[in-house]
Parts: C-alpha cells; structure tokens; sequence
C-alpha cells in the first residue's frame, strides 16, 4: 500500500503525502499550490465557481474530462488522475510549450469576445465547463448548453452572453497544435503514473484509502470498523464542508475494479457502487425519457460526473431523486457483509428517517433494476427551480395494463415522508381498475391516506399533497391519451408550447 | 491608429478591462491576495436565539485550542462597538441582547478555519430567551417599529378616493432577496507602524469602512487605508455589510500585531448579511371606467430587521416609486418601518424602489382586470406627460418634483410594435380560452426610476488622474468596481478626454489615500459621478497642458488640439506622448484631483418633498410566461426589452447590466424564496435551499434593445444614463405576465404574491376554481 497519492496537475505530476484524508481539492489548490483561480462560491458544490477538469480513462480505453467541483472532492480521489485547472489552459505543460504571447485558450477567448463575464469570480467555473465540453465534443450544440452550464451559477450577467460563448466554440473542429500537445503530455503523464496498488492519504489522524480490489475494499472495511465508504463525496464532502464532522477513516470505491461497472445480470441491470449518474444515465433512460429528463435535472454536469447511484440511494435521505423512480421501476438493493449477501426491494431499504436496513459491517454492492421495458413509467420532478434543485416532491409512476384494465402498480413518491416510500392506498386504488382517468382521480384522493408531510424551506404541507395528487392526475392524463406538456426539458422553446395542443382540464 | 480614433474610446463596446483576467484566473479578489504564511483567518461565532439576554460567557476552552490564537469579545474593541452605517446600532460584537438568529457574539482568530472550526462549539455561552418579533405581521400587530410612521401625499386623496367612481383594494406581499453575490463578504487586514491599519476589503464603500474601523481601533481616520481593486458581485450587499468582517480582521490583526482576514463562508454569510427588505402593500384605489387613477391610498410595510442599517433612505425610495411611471394628481403613502429579530435589511439594487413599484403595477393590473382592458391601455392612460408636453401640463410627482424629461410615450409604442405585443396578447387569450392545463401569459411594464441618492449629501465624487512622463496615465477614482464595468467607462472617458488609446490609460484599486471620503458605488450612480469627477481631472491638466504649448508654440490655448493620440499646437503637431513629455520639462503639474457634485437636487425628508433626483432613467419590457395549473411550476418563453441608457458610453456593458439586472429581477419574483423557521432561523442559507436563477432560467428568446434616441436631457456625463438598477425592475412583467396566465382560470383576479414559486402558482390556480384534485381542508 502507499502512502502518497500521485496525480497529474496542469500537465506537472503531483505526488502528495501526509495530508488529512479529507483535505479537499480547492483547499490544497488554493492554500498549498496558491492556485487562487478556482474559487470557492458555495462549498457545497451547486455554484460550480471551483470547477476544475478530471481526465479519468474510461472503461473502454477513451478519455473523459470531467467537470468537477473541487471544493467537494477530496484529494485522495485523484490518485492516477489528471487534473486541469483555469491556471493550465494556457500551457501545455511539462515538456510541451505554452500558447505565445500569453494568448488566451479558445474557451477564454470566447468569453472575452461575447462580454461573458462581469465581475468575474464565477468565471474560471465557467471557462472549465466549457473546458470539459469542448475535449468532449459534445454538450455544446445549443440545445446542451443550458445542461452543461446548469451547475455554474453566474449572478451577473443573466447568462445570455456567456451561451453565446458556448455556442461559438466549434466542438468538431479539429483541436488545434497546442491543445493536440496538451492531450498528447496528459495522457502520456497518466500512462506513466498508472498502478493498482491500493493508496491511502492520511496525517495519521484521518485517513483516506482508494482499495483496488473487491478483496481490499472488504479487508479495509473490515479492519476499520465505522469507515465512511465514499463515492462521488457529493454527499460525504458536505459532511465535512458544511458540518465540520470528522471522519476518521474513509474508503472510496472509485478506484476498486469493476465497481464502476453497469452489467446485465440475469433479468437486471446492475448497477455497481461506483457508477456514477453519468455512466448509468444512459442505461436507466433508455426508454424512459421521463427518468433522463429527471436525472438531466439534478444535480448538475459536475454532480453527475462524480455522484453515484448507490450514493444517492446509500445515504438514505427522502429527497433523493432516483430512490422513488427506482422503487417504481421495482429495483432492488443488494448488501454485501462479511457475513452476508442478500437482496431486497428498494423501498424495504428506506426504515426511517436516517434509518437504513444496512448493517454496520455492509455496503450497498448495487443496484439491480429489472430490464423489462416499462411503457408507462413516469417521473414528474416538482422543485422551485427547474434545474440543479432538490425536489419539493417527486412522483414516480408506473402502471401495466391488460385490454383497459390496470392489472399492476407501483407508485412511489420521494419529499412526501420521511423516507423515499411507496403509495400503498393509491396504489389499491389503482390496480383492477379500468384505464379511465377516473381510477387516477380516486388514487389521487387516496394519497392523502398513504401521506402526511411536512412543511420547510422547500414546500409547505399543503402544497405537497396538493402537487402529489395532482401529479397522479397528470399521470392519468399521460397514460390515457390526454397527456399535458412539460415545461422543462433541455432546449425547450416557446413554440414547443405554442404549437402543441393542450389537454383537457 | 490610422486616423480612424482612438482604440477603447466612448461610446464602443469595449470589453470589461478586467475581462481577460477573469477568464485566465489571474484577477485577483481579497481572498486570492498573497499573504504573509503566519496570516491569522477570523470566525465569528453567531447567536442561534433570535431575541435573547446573554448571561454567560465562557470563552476559555475555545481559547485553548489548537490552532487558537486568540479570542475577540465586544471587551476587546479599544474604540466603539459599531459598525452601523448611519445610526449607531449595529454592535461589531453582541455586548448584553442578541437580537437576531446569526448575530456576532464573538471572534476566533486562528491560524487555520479548520483550527477556528473545530474549536467553535467549545464555546458556553448561556442565554436567556425573549420573545421575538419576526415577520411583518409580528411588528405590526406589536408596534414594534424602528421609527414614527413617515406620510408622503399630494393633492387630497382622501376626498378624490371617495369622489372617484370606482374602488378597489387590496394587499400584495414582496418577499425579500438574498443578494448572492458569488463572492462572499471578505476583508484582509495588515497591520503597519504607528497603529496603522491597511485593509484589503470586498466594499462598496471603502471610506465608510476606513472611517468606522478608524472608530473601532480608537485612531484617526488617516490611520487606516482602506483599498478595494475589485468585487466578485454586490449588488448592494456590500454597501454596509463590508463593515463587520473588516472590523474583526482589524481588530484580530490589532490584537494580534499579524495580518488577519475574515472571509465569510456561503452559509455564514447568509446568516450574517442583511437582504432585500421583505414588504407588505395594502392599497386603496379610486378610478374611473376609462381606467384613470384618480386617487391612491398605499401602506407600505417594510421589515428592516434588528437595526436601521440604510432602511430609513430605502423605505424613502420605496416612496418615491410608489408612483412608478404614473400621474396620479392624489396620493398618500404611508411608510412603517418594522423592526424584527431578523437580519438587518440592506440595499439590494434598486433600493426599495422595486418594492414600491411592484405596489402600483399591482394595482394598475387590477383595474384593468376590473375593466376588463387591456393593462396596456390602463398603464398608458396614465403615463405623466411626454417630456415635450407644454411646462402646464408636466406632471408632479407625489414628492413634488415635476417629470421633465418623460420618453415612455416614444418607448412603450415603440417595443409593443417590436414584440408584437397586441397579437400576442390576442393568440394567448384565445390559447388560454381552449381550458387547457398549461397557461400562458403576457405583460408589458414601464419603469420610471429616479437617479441620484436621496440622501443629498452623499452625490458628490473625486478623482485623481497623474500623467507620466512617458505619456501613460495612472487613473483613480472613488468609485468601486464589482462587475458593472465603472472602471472600464472611466477609462474611456479619460482616454476619451486626452484622445489616447483605452490601454494607455491604468486603472487601479480604489484606495482611501488616493481619493478621500468618497460615497458609496450605489444608487446606480457610479459612473454619472466618478465618471464627472475623471473628466474634471483629466481636463485641468489638459488646460495646464494647453497653455503651456500655446506659449511655447506661440497660439492660443483654445486653439491646442487633442485628436486621435496626437497634439497639434500652432504649426507643430505631435504624439500625446511628446507633448506630455514638453510639458514635464517645462515644469507643468501632470497630476490633478477631480471633483464632482450633482447640481439642482435637494430633498426634504421630513416633508417627504423636493427634486431628490437629478433626472428618470426609463425602460420597458414585455414578458410571456407559462405555467403548469396542475403544479404551478412556469417559466418565461419570451422577453422583450427597450430600455434608455441616454447616449451609451459602452453598449456591450449596458446592454450586460439590463439583462443582467432582468434576470436577477426575475428570480426575485419567482424562484427566490427566504424562509424563516418559527424560531427567527433562517433555513434558506445556501444554494441548495435557496434558487437563483440558473443558465436555463433566462428567457430562451431574449431581446435587448437600447433606447436609440435616447439622450439625458440633463448634462451628465456624455449625455448617459444610469443603468445599474433600473433594468432589474424589468422583471415587474414577468410577475404581471404570470398573474395574466392565471386570470383565465376563473372569474377573481389572482391577487397573486411574490416570489411567484410554484407552490405560490398551483394555490393560487386552486383557488381560483382550476383544474386539480379537491382534497377538502387538509
């Protein structure tokens, strides 16, 4: 095992020991390398003005820039990584040369050259977001552009100027000399780095430990009891940003082989503990484009790029997204101990508020959500900002049908208790009955059986019962013919409301 | 230069002087400056009582902390504890009462925040709760204000309410703001020989802050500097709320004899910062068919929080725009300032001014709703005459200032035939009479808004401009720069003044010792000031400049010429440059100080009367909306801008701050939502909990257009106008837009309040008899 992490950084590789495992990226950026253009806006990785890019090879051999919100990412998680910041996009680093003259990078050009940006702080996020995009090539056609920058957030400029600067980049052109450079120093830098032993971070009072194995993973877990497993940190770096908690030991599964893999197994897809939102987007939405459109919402690029599915689901709160459109989707969990393996539906995971069924020595080992094809799945996602934001309430629905007849369903809602939780009353309302909006009107009267939320910050009470009913309704008009246009979805225009025909009311 | 004018000159869409810096991470905040490695960092530990006693203060275990190098009680400040802009009630450090959920009771000053973190809950402080005054509601059922009611009228409104017509009343709540700049509060401090103290601070007001932490320290102002290069945003939120983390890193680097700096955390600030104040409209309206107002009766109830911080000339402006672009001949409004256990309430852009407007555009959309007219038609009935009406028939406004320079007559007619606003209006009526469950809606608003500080005093600016003898010029100024582009626009008008190019011409930070008891960067006033004050230097020298060459040169100084980087003088013609280097051996002062004050204001605030500003900006926007009747979620389809910025010195900056200004307006209105516990705890402290707009927010179809005729009548700098606040009151149509998507629901006016969140919306729909699922009254 070592002691030290080594990763790449502005093409310079980086070996770093003795830190505390939960010394975040932006704060060694910032404090240790006094690399101040990553800033830090929020802390809790929703104003993306830390962003900085992770190149990570993909499972398939290709290369992936990720934005990532520094402030959230411990550093620990780097290990074997490449890590740009603003300060590296104008060098190609060691042994290449540098753009002349101090020329700015065609993604800072075009911010300059379309006013994007005013009082600046937010901008470095910015330009890495675009970054990230333009190594890509993908995300910046314009119906993308909203969802690349949903996780930057920018106070001044009312975002206009900054699109335009997006849309101007040409993504297929082929990367000029130096940026071709740039990629040929990164990849040959991480090639050079590359190992598979297991590493840990650690100032002798907290540690962080990236296992490689499925066998080092357990033995760290076992060895450290009351470890936090940690995937994305988009959760568990809060924790420490925001709540000050210490964790003494922390064990990630991103660097653990074949955890970040999405698999076909048996009648499931599984879904292993380090795939991020990202990776499973593709297979979890196809076909379902409600549940796309869902994951599109939250979060944002960077959260996707580092959050994972198990996470979300792992860390038990009643505001997850993907908790009750997985329960609908009659997904299951499976938890794995030294002395246990063993599936059970979703929902049964969810006890209580911060109650999970996991016991102390287990993981959640994945997620196994059934491959048949789902028709009539639906996810209405209610919050007061239609990107990047936690639901109020979240309502998942998906119904089968015989002739006119519904002979199955599972409702489920999230934001409506103090779990992710299904809708037992609404649901007996629904099944036997005919396919007529009149069975939703009864199910969506039997919500207030199943329900009794709360009011916050969010949402009052009332409003949520109301919403949760009236999304039942909304499924009802879906699912039989009538069914009301969406306000959101990416590159949504007026005219997509103006030309399309309304349903009944 | 090839004779074709000078690079970055007025009037051309220079980009931000800054820009390329903040694209390449090299601009530098107060949190990115190079420190000394042994630079101390401050936490302040907050109060989690709205209204309490202390009666315990046990500090020792904090003190004794790794990390811990001191700790700062309201026992430690040598000279006063107050950082309040104008009343002297804001306590640096709690001493007896806390007074709101997030107030400052004490300082760690640590060597790393992970140390100050670490040590904050070892703090014992006991407290002894009191009852707490909260909302609106709370302070006006308790009396619990800050000062008498103030009472602003013309004409006599009660007998022409009661002779009008028609009537109607009602009651809007405007929610407050959280100013979200991205970077948070922060200041540095390093302390020098003699007790001196040089801050490095994210202000809007270094003088304000030089003079309360001279107060602080128990020394003159001339020992401390204060210098500020640039902001990460403000938007008014660094007007006074700079004092407090200012203070404590002087106080810390005093105590200490190490540099200090206070940077507040996203959640800390939130917290700690006052917002836009929350407001609660009750009106009274007489009218007759056509849609004239006759009379208005408005109770404006604001919540300033704990202290006055600048609530006193923000309830003023909401005042002044409780007429917005509207003659109405009899008026009253009633002013009740609350004081509650909340955060201090600050300037937020536009500084009360939208609160009131948004009163009357409320209540002119409820007539027309009476009526049964389009508001359009309400609003341009009751327009205050055109700027070229005959002097007898101007309008006055309640304050008593007669509207002299009026062009919405020319910028309604002309937007409404850009955006096709009657046909629109006519497709959305009938989209909306097809019942279906998604709505749409439209609007088109006026703003009239009042330029100048009330406050009289406070319009006045210096500059300094030095020419070296290499003929580059050193620009400063008493203005700030948070991203509004002042700096840049300053530029250009030196540049402009001394025909140089834009790049010739540095611009540095802002500094107490350069230019002295400067006003705050406010008020939308930045450039009309600063801008006045720069031109005013760079001409004395060029005055000096002239007569010096018209004697060596044998004419006439008027006859010397400044044109495209070249001086000509009689018969000899040479390079800026050359001439500056002329002047320098014949011994000419190249530096000067500039100083500005706006002429013809004056205001009395007893009377609520006078010409408290020197000239109207004047803009127009029309919004479309839709929303979802089933869940109230909305968004804006479409926004179409003319907004008048006089003669434009830069219109890619002002074209920035309109839309810029919109969108922040809109998210005021929609998404924008403060929520306090029952317990004065503010529960929306981050951007997880609280929305501003995001990227997909803006409106997809975006037109902005600069007013072409537009020119100050008044002789301001260029012939511009102000253009940092006006534009966010824009977003008024998205609010009346969302209201007219919900008029088609039933037969009531939505009386709908603002934020304008989905919850809001969905309610509302119910209400009004829509469509969704009747769950009786649970």
């Amino acid at each position: 095992m070592r002691d030290r992490i080594t990763f790449v950084l502005n093409n310079q590789v980086e070996q770093v020991s003795g830190l505390a495992g939960d010394t975040t990226l932006l704060n060694w950026l910032r404090q240790t390398k006094r690399l101040t253009g990553s800033k830090e806006g929020c802390g809790e990785g929703d104003c993306g003005a830390c962003t900085v890019v992770v190149a990570r090879r993909r499972a398939d051999g290709g290369m992936r820039w990720h934005p990532v919100n520094a402030c959230i990412q411990f550093m620990g998680m780097l290990e074997g990584a490449s890590v740009t910041t603003i300060e590296g996009l104008q060098s190609a680093g060691a042994g290449g040369g540098g753009l002349p003259d101090g020329q700015l990078h065609p993604c800072q050009q075009v911010m300059v050259g379309h006013h994007g940006s005013q009082c600046g702080f937010c901008t470095p996020g910015f330009v890495m977001s675009l970054f990230a995009a333009w190594c890509n090539g993908d995300g910046l056609a314009a119906p993308d552009i909203d969802t690349t920058l949903a996780g930057n957030l920018c106070r001044c400029t009312g975002y206009r100027p900054i699109v335009e600067a997006a849309a101007a980049l040409e993504v297929r052109a082929i990367p000029p000399q130096f940026e071709r450079q740039r990629r040929e120093i990164e990849a040959s830098l991480m090639a050079a780095i590359a190992h598979d032993e297991t590493v840990c971070l650690s100032d002798g009072r907290r540690s962080f430990t990236a296992p490689t194995s499925l066998e080092g993973f357990a033995q760290s877990y076992a060895q450290t009891p009351g470890a936090t497993i940690v995937s994305g940190a988009t959760d568990v770096g809060l924790w420490v940003t925001k709540q000050n908690r210490h964790l003494p030991n922390m064990i990630w599964t991103g660097r653990v082989r074949g955890f970040d893999r999405v698999e076909r197994s048996g009648a499931h897809w599984r879904i292993g503990p380090a795939v991020t939102h990202e990776t499973a987007m593709t297979t979890l939405a196809d076909g379902r484009p409600d549940l796309g459109e869902v994951m599109r919402r939250f979060g944002s690029t960077q959260v996707r790029a580092s959050g994972t599915v198990c996470g979300n689901i792992a860390n038990g709160s009643p505001i997850g997204d993907l908790p009750p459109m997985l329960i609908a989707l009659a997904a299951e969990i499976e938890l794995v101990g030294p002395a246990s393996n063993r599936r059970l539906p979703l929902e049964s995971f969810f006890i209580d508020y911060g109650r999970q069924d996991r016991e102390a020595d287990e993981f959640v080992a994945a997620i196994l959500v059934p491959v048949t094809p789902t028709p009539l799945f639906r996810a209405y996602k209610i919050s007061k900002r239609f990107d990047q934001d936690i639901s109020a309430v979240l309502g998942a629905f998906s119904v089968t049908v015989s002739g006119r007849r519904i002979t199955s369903a599972r409702v489920a809602f999230g934001g409506m208790a103090a779990t992710p939780k299904r809708a037992a009353a609404a649901e007996a309302a629904l099944t036997g009955a005919a396919l007529e909006i009149s069975a939703f009107e009864a199910a969506a009267a039997a919500l207030t059986a199943d329900f009794t939320p709360i009011s916050d910050m969010r949402a009052s009470a009332g409003y949520r019962l109301q919403v949760a009913a009236n999304l039942m309704l909304k499924y009802g008009l879906d699912v039989t013919g009538a069914p009301v246009p969406r306000l959101t979805g990416a590159g949504l225009s007026a005219h997509d409301l103006r030309a399309t025909p309304t349903g009944t009311g | 230069m090839a004779g074709k004018g000078i690079a970055g000159d007025i009037r051309t869409a220079r980009e931000h002087d800054s820009a390329h810096k903040h694209v390449s991470g090299t601009a530098v905040y107060v949190d990115d400056i190079r420190v000394p490695d042994d630079t101390l960092v401050v936490l302040i530990g907050q109060s989690p009582h709205a209204h309490a006693r202390i009666t315990g203060i046990d500090l020792s275990a904090v003190a004794a902390a790794d990390g811990v190098v001191a700790v700062l009680t309201h026992a430690d400040i040598p000279g006063r504890n107050d950082c309040s802009p104008v009343y002297g009630d804001d306590p640096i450090l709690a001493e007896d009462v806390v007074s709101y959920a997030g107030q400052a009771v004490f300082a760690i000053v640590a060597e790393t925040m992970r140390a100050a973190r670490d040590a904050l809950p070892l703090a014992k402080i006991d407290y002894d709760p009191l009852a707490a005054v909260l909302t609106i509601e709370d302070a006006m059922r308790a009396g619990s204000w800050l000062g008498p009611s103030v009472t602003m009228e013309s004409g006599s409104p009660d007998s022409a309410l009661a002779g009008a017509p028609l009537h109607l009343s009602g009651r809007i709540e405007i929610g407050g703001q959280e100013h979200f700049y991205l970077e948070g509060q922060a200041a540095l401090a390093i302390p020098g020989e003699d007790g001196d103290m040089t801050l490095h601070c994210s202000t809007q007001h270094p003088s304000e802050i030089q003079h309360k932490a001279a107060d602080c320290l128990g020394v003159p102002n001339h020992a401390v500097t204060v210098e500020t290069r640039r902001m990460g945003g403000a938007f008014g939120g660094k007007e006074s709320q700079g004092s407090l983390p200012a203070l404590l890193a002087a106080l810390a680097a005093r105590r200490t004899g190490r540099p200090a700096k206070t940077v507040y955390d996203r959640d800390d600030d939130f917290m700690l910062t006052g917002k836009r104040h929350d407001f609660r409209i009750d009106y009274d309206v007489g009218f007759d068919s056509e849609g004239r107002i006759q009379a208005v009766l408005f109770e404006q109830a604001l919540r300033c929080g704990m202290s006055w911080d600048l609530s006193e000339a923000i309830a003023a402006r909401a005042m002044c725009h409780a007429d917005n672009a509207y003659h109405i001949p009899h008026m009253r409004v009633v002013s009740h300032r609350c004081r509650t256990h909340t955060q201090s309430n600050t300037a937020f852009r536009g500084f009360g001014g939208p609160q009131g407007m948004v009163g009357i555009e409320r209540v002119i959309d409820q007539v027309a709703h009476h009526l049964g007219l389009d508001p359009l038609v309400v609003r341009q009935r009751n327009f205050y005459p055109h700027k070229f009406s005959a002097g007898t028939v101007k309008g006055r406004t309640p304050y008593g200032q007669v509207v002299e320079d009026c062009i919405l007559q020319d910028i309604v007619p002309r937007l409404a035939a850009d955006a096709d606003y009657e046909a629109r209006r006519a497709e959305i009526e009938a989209f909306n009479r097809t019942g279906g469950m998604i709505r749409r809606g439209i609007a088109l608003t006026p703003v009239k808004f009042g330029i100048s500080f009330n406050t009289t005093f406070l319009n006045q600016a210096g500059a300094l401009v030095h020419v070296y003898s290499d003929g580059s010029v050193h620009l400063n100024h008493g203005g700030t720069e948070m991203g509004q582009g002042l700096n840049t626009k300053v530029a250009q008008i030196v540049a402009h003044e001394f025909q140089i190019d834009f790049d010739v011409v540095k611009i540095t930070a802002t500094n107490t010792g350069k230019v002295p008891n400067t006003s705050a960067t406010a008020a939308s006033s930045g450039t009309d000031l600063n801008g006045m004050a720069a031109q005013a230097a760079a001409r004395t020298i060029k005055s000096r400049m002239r007569e010096f060459l018209a004697e060596q040169h044998q004419c006439m100084p008027d006859s010397v010429t400044f044109a495209n980087g070249r001086v000509r003088a009689g018969g000899a013609q040479m390079s800026f440059a050359e001439a500056v280097k002329a002047c320098y051996l014949g011994r000419i002062s190249l530096s000067a100080t500039g100083f500005y004050a706006t002429p013809k204001i004056h205001w009395d605030k007893a009377r609520s009367c006078g010409r408290p500003f020197y000239y109207y900006a004047y803009g127009a926007a029309v919004t479309e909306v839709a929303t979802d009747l089933l869940t109230g979620e909305n968004r804006i389809l479409r926004t179409d801008i003319l907004h008048d910025v006089g003669r434009s010195l830069n219109p890619a900056i002002d074209i920035g701050q309109i839309e810029g200004g919109f969108v922040q307006g809109a998210g005021w209105l929609t998404t924008e939502e403060l929520v306090w516990d029952e317990a004065g705890r503010l529960r929306t402290h981050a951007p997880s909990t609280y929305k501003i707009p995001a990227c997909a927010d803006r409106p997809p179809v975006f037109n902005v257009a600069l007013f072409d005729d537009g020119e100050n009548t008044e002789d301001t700098i260029h012939k511009s106008k102000a253009v940092g606040e006006p534009p966010l009151m824009l977003a008024i149509s998205v609010l009346m837009a969302l209201s007219h998507a919900l008029e088609s629901v039933g037969d009531d006016y939505p009386m709908l309040d603002a934020p304008a969140t989905p919850e809001r919306l969905c309610l509302a729909a119910r209400r009004l008899g829509g469509p969704g699922i009747a769950l009786g009254d649970k």
